[in-house]
């Protein structure tokens, strides 16, 4: 690497302003915040989350200290503070209300997920070429671009994220590629995790013969 | 203000801040917030352009490498982000609701005055009261980090001598959805 003279990124002195004026303070740094990797709040609000039961295991498997600081024994009578202990039930009570409503509509988020299909369609272009476009691939929490960008190196072809005539987004890959593709989703290869192979579905559509 | 925001659909346009109007800003912050200029230049190096996401309702959220730092409502005052808070939490003066109210303000409910002025709240003495109109952040009874930050609606001491009705109005809190975008 070529050195680069004075290199003092940190503290460029102002030069031409006044050589006698004292270097300028530091920044305060800032302070890291740990956040929860569950429900993003600082580990000390997840008690008011919807997560409580995940946000505690993974406090306790990731940061043991703190799992004691927040919820031990003793730890969890001072936090009653100035609240009555009917309030608290209360708020134990929406905890709990809450938690399991997250958990039905994450469940049922997961029930749609499970049954939304991807569809990899060979279509001929003429006689011998073809192109493959993959549809349904974002339910699955995949990014288009990526994927796409993944399908062009795999196969040295071109490869992009287009709107179909429905207006729903879907990859279009140069090239009769299905198979090769079923077999990398089944695979799970780079970005393509998650899909479980009942989902996916391989159609054939021919050159539509004169006008229809 | 970000109870319900969608990026899709609340937000009209990105545009850059032009280097004048960024000068402006930087002297809005650094009169309104307690903060070192050197502290904002490593937060928002100068040699950085500001970009202001426009938004439904006359909301202005400003990024720094598409990372939401600062928002504004009207040409009112400038709030930070709570992330940004969290890292810096000397730079605004602080209130504290009672662990009762956490509940309700994570709901998003503005903060009622028997919530700060009963024993588990704060409220800043006499003599370092806060005028009407402050951007606070808002703490908690029992935590650390602050969970929200608005603006105050009565006086510090006002809201002592009342102690009814509204005392903080809330701007933005741990979960609403300003807290859950990461970038812009
Ligand atoms: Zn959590």
């Amino acid at each position: 690497m070529p050195s680069k003279k004075n290199a003092t990124p940190a503290n460029p002195a102002p030069a031409v302003e006044d050589p006698d004026a004292p270097p300028p303070p530091d920044p305060v740094p800032p302070v890291q915040v740990l956040y929860c990797a569950v429900c993003t709040f600082p580990p000390e609000y997840c008690e008011f989350g919807a997560s409580l039961t995940r946000c505690k295991e993974w406090l306790k498997e990731e940061h043991p200290d703190l799992y004691d600081k927040y919820y031990s024994e003793d730890a969890l009578t001072a936090k009653l503070g100035t609240l009555s202990v009917e309030a608290q039930s209360k708020l134990e009570k929406d905890t709990a209300k809450k938690e399991a409503k997250a958990e039905a509509k994450a469940d049922a988020a997961l029930k749609k997920k499970m049954a939304s299909q991807v569809t990899i369609k060979r279509i001929e272009r003429n006689k011998r070429k073809h192109v493959t476009s993959i549809h349904g691939l974002e339910a699955f929490g995949i990014d288009l671009k990526k994927a796409a960008k993944q399908f062009s190196s795999k196969f040295a072809t071109g490869s992009s994220v287009t709107k179909n005539p429905q207006g729903l987004e879907e990859i279009v890959v140069q090239g009769d590629v299905s198979d090769e593709i079923v077999e990398m989703i089944e695979a799970g290869v780079g970005v393509l995790k998650g899909i479980p192979a009942d989902n996916v579905e391989v159609v054939e559509e021919k050159k539509k013969k004169g006008a229809e | 203000m970000f109870k319900k925001f969608s990026p899709t659909t609340d937000i009209a346009g990105h545009t850059p801040v032009k280097t004048s109007i960024q000068r402006g800003i930087r002297a809005g912050i650094l009169s309104q917030w307690k903060i070192e200029p050197e502290t904002l230049e490593a937060i928002w190096p100068k040699k950085e352009g500001l970009v202001l996401v426009k938004c439904r309702e006359h909301i202005s959220i400003y990024t720094v490498h598409n990372e939401p730092l600062l928002f504004q409502h009207f040409d009112g005052p400038y709030y930070p982000t709570l992330q940004l808070l969290h890292k810096y939490p000397y730079i605004l003066p602080m209130v504290k609701v009672d662990r009762g109210a956490i509940r309700f303000l994570l709901a998003g409910a503005h903060m009622m005055c028997p919530g700060l002025t009963s024993v588990g709240g704060y409220l800043p003495p006499a003599d370092a009261s806060l005028p009407a109109g402050t951007p606070v952040a808002i703490h908690a009874e029992g935590k650390d980090n602050a969970v929200g930050i608005g603006i105050t609606k009565l006086g510090t001491e006002e809201m002592r001598k009342v102690n009814k009705g509204v005392g903080v109005e809330l701007a933005t809190y741990l979960g609403d959805d300003l807290w859950a975008l990461q970038t812009l």
